[in-house]
């Protein structure tokens, strides 16, 4: 081999070398006609609607405008409960920054998927409690809303145990 | 063309219909998904079929301006997804319509939902543009679409000889056209003097020289033969479709588009175009920026022989002319990423079939639709489409 075609890294511990980038980019999502809706219910009246499916009656949480069981379009609003219960759950260790506020969401926190009353859909959302013996498929919750609410998921603070 | 399959024969594939949203600076009263089950239900409307008859979907969509990664996931259920075969495509949608064409070309399916959507107003055109661009060498210097756009457009006015008055010209055609498209985002009747003096954006590009960010959604539905012959609305035929992609944007001259003129070339020959300028009677163009518009006509070879701009000068591409240019207003005035390019296809399908209203070119009985993709329109895309019947214009 040449002095030319030596690899002059040859015998040293190669070096890989990182290009930094940060990207931040801010959105604002149109809620839209149903979303928006469901958060006025949320936020005026402390209450949760959605909408029933004219052809298999299944409710869905939250609204939509179709079906995709039936591919029809939904039909009437029709309130559901604020009780409900666990589907699957989870409790949440790993630090998050909150997409809302920026701010890093204390832990542990509880996650569920709650099949509200009256509901065919389930719905995603904090449980307030965070230890997970406690928790399981099946139990009873119930939704805690906040005095002062915004208009958005949020408004519901979190959904508590009621077994 | 070596080694290539030339496909479809005419006649393959239709078109039953095509809608648009109307074309705004926002839709703040609509998610992306109630944009999408917009257009999807008037199509159903306007062709009779249910949304359970269809059972193949391809989408247009681009996570970015969407937010959210699987972005054909969020349409899903408005489109007729559930427990269908959706598929995705991440770049203009008539890139989508080509796949959604090869699977009725396959007999897979009779019926193909292609649609493209974007809310271009929800995120940040430069920050999600910007990351077109290799994070090594080129995004740490602060580029985005238009300043790329503005880089090539200095190119070909110095290699074309081309003035900004011809761009200007450009624009003040497409705007007036977009007067009589009652879908149209931007129209008016601008002078060259009025477009030399709107803002500057990046040099020589300036705001009425540049697509507006724009939000909209488009859908059209493809079918068999068979699908065809029952329609009870007039159709459209995909008569040749070619697509072909450039180098990368810092590895050719940017002043032509040579993947322009080999996607042309497929497409002429499946559709039996010899000679463009005669053979074609209406030619929708995604040129987001006015120069694009020239260039890509020199491209297609619509100049005949001479620059395009001699051609623009005329009044042969005015609506009413020899061969009418983006009678809708085209992209430059204001249509989104991803639907651009389905739009074309959209407006030509109204057109071959009398359905273009006021901006209806008369006897358009052969219409060529293209899309462009990437980073200076590296991807390129013809489709050439044909008339059922001769038109009662």
């Amino acid at each position: 081999m040449s002095e030319k075609t030596k690899n002059p890294a040859a015998g040293k511990k190669a070096e890989g070398l990182r290009v930094p980038w940060l990207l931040s980019v801010e959105y604002e999502y149109a809620a839209g006609h149903f979303a928006t809706r469901f958060f006025q219910e949320l936020r005026d009246n402390g209450r949760i609607w959605g909408v029933r499916c004219p052809g298999c009656q299944r409710v869905y949480i939250p609204p939509r405008p179709v079906c995709g069981i039936c591919a029809g379009k939904t039909g009437e609003w029709v309130e559901v409960g604020d009780e409900g219960v666990i589907v699957g759950c989870t409790v949440v260790n790993v630090p998050f920054i909150d997409p809302m506020t920026g701010e890093q969401r204390p832990i542990p926190y509880g996650f569920a998927i709650i099949r509200l009353d009256g509901a065919s859909t389930a719905l995603y959302h904090f449980l307030e409690e965070t230890d997970p013996k406690k928790l399981g498929v099946g139990k009873r919750v119930k939704a805690v809303f906040r005095p002062e609410r915004k208009g958005t998921l949020l408004d519901i603070k979190h959904f508590r145990l009621l077994d | 063309m070596d080694g290539e399959v030339t496909l479809p024969a005419p006649g393959q594939v239709a078109i039953l219909g095509a809608v648009q949203t109307r074309y705004e600076a926002g839709k703040p009263h609509q998610t992306y998904n109630e944009l999408v089950h917009e257009v999807v239900d008037q199509l159903l409307t306007e062709t009779g079929v249910a949304l359970k008859e269809i059972q193949s979907i391809v989408s247009a969509s681009q996570d970015f301006f969407d937010g959210r990664t699987i972005s054909g996931m969020a349409i899903n259920e408005v489109a007729g997804g559930y427990l269908n075969s959706e598929s995705k495509v991440a770049g203009d949608g008539i890139q989508a319509l080509i796949y959604g064409a090869a699977r009725i070309l396959a007999g897979a399916y009779d019926l193909t939902l292609v649609v493209a959507h974007c809310k271009e107003s929800e995120g940040q055109f430069h920050q999600i543009t910007s990351t077109m661009f290799d994070p090594y060498v080129e995004r740490p210097l602060g580029l985005d679409e238009h300043i790329a756009a503005a880089l090539q457009a200095r190119r070909f006015l110095g290699v074309s000889g081309a003035a900004e008055a011809d761009l200007a010209a450009v624009s003040r055609k497409n705007h007036r056209h977009a007067m009589k498209n009652p879908l149209a985002r931007r129209s008016g009747d601008f002078s060259i003097e009025e477009i030399l003096a709107s803002a500057e954006i990046v040099s020589p590009l300036r705001d009425l020289l540049a697509g507006p960010i724009t939000d909209g959604a488009c859908a059209i539905l493809l079918g068999s033969p068979e699908r065809a012959r029952a329609s009870r609305r007039p159709v459209s035929w995909i008569a040749g479709m070619g697509s072909s992609t450039d180098a990368y944007w810092t590895g050719r001259d940017l002043a032509a588009s040579a993947a322009l003129a080999q996607a042309a070339e497929r497409a002429f020959a499946a559709a039996g175009i010899r000679k463009p300028l005669d053979d074609l009677r209406v030619v929708e163009l995604s040129a987001r920026y006015a120069h694009e518009e020239l260039l890509y006509l020199d491209a297609l070879g619509l100049g005949n022989g001479a620059a395009a701009k001699a051609r623009l000068a005329t009044g042969d591409f005015d609506l009413g002319g020899k061969l009418p240019v983006n009678p809708s207003g085209g992209a430059l005035t204001g249509n989104p990423t991803c639907v651009a390019g389905l739009a074309r296809v959209a407006e030509i399908h109204l057109q071959l079939t009398a359905a273009a209203g006021q901006h209806q070119v008369k006897d358009a009985r052969t219409g060529l639709a293209h899309g462009a993709s990437g980073i200076c329109g590296q991807s390129q895309t013809v489709v050439v489409l044909r008339g059922d019947a001769p038109q009662r214009t």
